[in-house]
């Protein structure tokens, strides 16, 4: 019997990383998955994005567990794409439980040929990413009227400067931060539902989007240049499933009281 | 001798409410000023928005005491607008050493029928990027002077706390774009601490202009009467004047402030606190 045996949880950025991560891990509990990737390149994103292939791997997953996965190829920044990708989710699957607004780009730590456009591109997908997936799934949640858990994907950069000079780079943080006031907005707005909303912010995690060419060089020769000072615990980048079983425990009934809070999965980078 | 004699300071959203407050403060202690404002309505706004006439009356204010001050009509969602009027005022008032990334707006309704991606999205482009934009103007000229500054950025009790949320556009984008302005300040005040260019945050609770103190409020709080209570005050007072956020711009803007850098101050008759 898994703690979430019934449930069905929305995943965004659901192809790799920690998306894939949450897919599987809430599909071991018992849940079904609504999985939701762009499944392409941003030209303004100086790594290799999530692929088609990604999102079939993780449907795999998903289904190899014996659980069934809706997956919808959709842009988070299209808020009519996220609605029909609910809805299409819903109809299928039957009802919607946890809403995890994961899906991200970390433009970060490279001289920027187009800080505006990477400005713009980091906003329009951390942020009114978010924005149009909780406006897409919360009415859901509202109607079934049996409560409900938000969690929304920040990071150490929603309360601290990492990310250096660039404009990807500022817009990553500033977009972090922002999800923390998303986050609280929403629990204040929601909690009259029953419905839960918090947030996670991660360290560097040992996903695609830290573990590339254009980040690893930045880190190998000039770390100082993003802020980046090393974990408190010794742990360079955590993995994706030390991000999950926390988004699990908020999910969760055990969790049932937890809501408004940001809560840091960092190996304790924020208290240096 | 003013405490920021033979400075400059950089406001935007200067036609009207803080903006011409803290036009007027820093100019009666010895600052020129660089004002610009878009001196017209955006659509999703509610309230109206300032015009050419306001932002002159700004100028004749800051001049009767016998200062200058160079303002300029521009948009803050558009950088290269805002790089021409900075450089405008430069060019004329010799530097810049203060900025103050004051303008914003709030597109509350009591209305019903509302655009909601509409008033998020013009939430972020002016107070958030507009925020970006205006720092990013001003620092490379701040860096080439070599001889520091301080930036302000205004944020809200908004930008440390989400009270008031009710999944609306205006509510929503006011409170992401608000906390988002935090982040960037503590960016740029890591990247501009080697040139001793000081960034931090305002967050004032509610302040007695047009933006914050119209008919708009009252009217959502009909229909949803736990706002009254949320956004009240710890200290018994129901708004903040102009010149109470003008003060504490003006002690971050000057040399008596000379390490505070990276902070968030909320200036709130106690909001925070409550």
């Amino acid at each position: 019997m898994g703690r979430f045996d019934g449930k069905v949880v929305l995943i965004t950025g659901a192809a790799r990383g920690q998306g894939r991560s949450h897919a599987v891990r809430f599909a071991e509990e018992g849940a079904d998955v609504i999985a939701v990737d762009l499944c392409a390149q941003i030209d303004s994103v100086p790594y290799p994005m999530a692929t088609p292939q990604d999102l079939a791997d993780t449907v795999h997953a998903v289904e190899a567990l014996d659980r069934r996965i809706l997956a919808v190829t959709a842009d988070v920044r299209d808020h009519a794409a996220m609605s029909a990708a609910v809805s299409k989710g819903v109809a299928e699957l039957g009802r919607l439980d946890f809403v995890l607004a994961n899906a991200g780009i970390g433009s970060i730590g490279l001289e920027d040929p187009d800080p505006v456009g990477s400005f713009r591109d980091v906003i329009d997908t951390n942020l009114t990413g978010v924005w149009n997936t909780v406006r897409a799934a919360l009415p859901v949640l509202v109607d079934q009227g049996q409560g409900g858990s938000v969690v929304l994907t920040s990071s150490t950069a929603g309360l601290k400067a990492v990310g250096g000079s660039t404009g990807g780079g500022e817009a990553y943080v500033a977009s972090k931060h922002a999800v923390l006031g998303l986050m609280r907005s929403f629990a204040t707005t929601y909690a009259p539902h029953n419905i839960r909303v918090n947030a996670v912010l991660p360290t560097g995690v040992a996903t695609p989007m830290v573990l590339n060419d254009v980040l690893a060089t930045i880190l190998r020769e000039s770390p100082e240049s993003l802020n980046v000072t090393p974990n408190l615990l010794p742990v360079e980048l955590i993995d994706s499933a030390d991000v999950t079983h926390a988004i699990a425990f908020l999910c969760s009934d055990e969790a049932r009281y937890v809501t408004g809070v940001a809560l840091p999965i960092d190996g304790g980078f924020l208290t240096r | 001798m003013g405490k920021l004699s033979g400075k400059v300071a950089f406001i935007t959203g200067a036609a009207r409410g803080q903006g011409r407050s803290h036009a007027v403060r820093l100019a009666g202690e010895g600052a020129d000023i660089i004002g610009v404002d878009l001196c017209a309505q955006i659509k999703s706004v509610k309230y109206p928005m300032p015009d050419k006439q306001d932002l002159a009356e700004t100028v004749a204010q800051v001049e009767a005491l016998d200062r200058r001050m160079v303002a300029t009509v521009a948009d803050v969602r558009d950088a290269a607008a805002v790089r021409e009027a900075l450089a405008r005022g430069v060019a004329e008032l010799g530097g810049v050493d203060i900025v103050v990334a004051n303008a914003g707006i709030f597109g509350l309704s009591a209305d019903q029928d509302v655009d909601h991606d509409e008033v998020f999205r013009d939430a972020i482009d002016v107070n958030l990027t507009g925020v970006w934009n205006t720092v990013r103007a001003a620092a490379p000229t701040m860096i080439e002077q070599a001889r520091g500054g301080s930036i302000v950025i205004t944020s809200s009790g908004s930008g440390l706390s989400g009270r008031g949320g009710d999944g609306s556009g205006a509510w929503s984008g006011y409170t992401a774009a608000k906390h988002g302005v935090v982040g960037l300040m503590r960016s740029f005040s890591h990247w501009l601490a080697p040139h001793i260019i000081r960034v931090n945050t305002v967050h004032p609770s509610g302040v007695k202009t047009p933006m914050g103190w119209n008919e708009i409020m009252p009217a959502v709080m009909q229909d949803r009467p736990e706002l009254f209570t949320a956004m009240a005050n710890l200290l018994p007072v129901p708004i903040l004047e102009p010149t109470d956020i003008s003060n504490a711009v003006l002690w971050l803007a000057s040399d008596e402030a000379r390490y505070v850098t990276g902070v968030t101050l909320p200036v709130d008759a106690g909001f925070m606190a409550r």
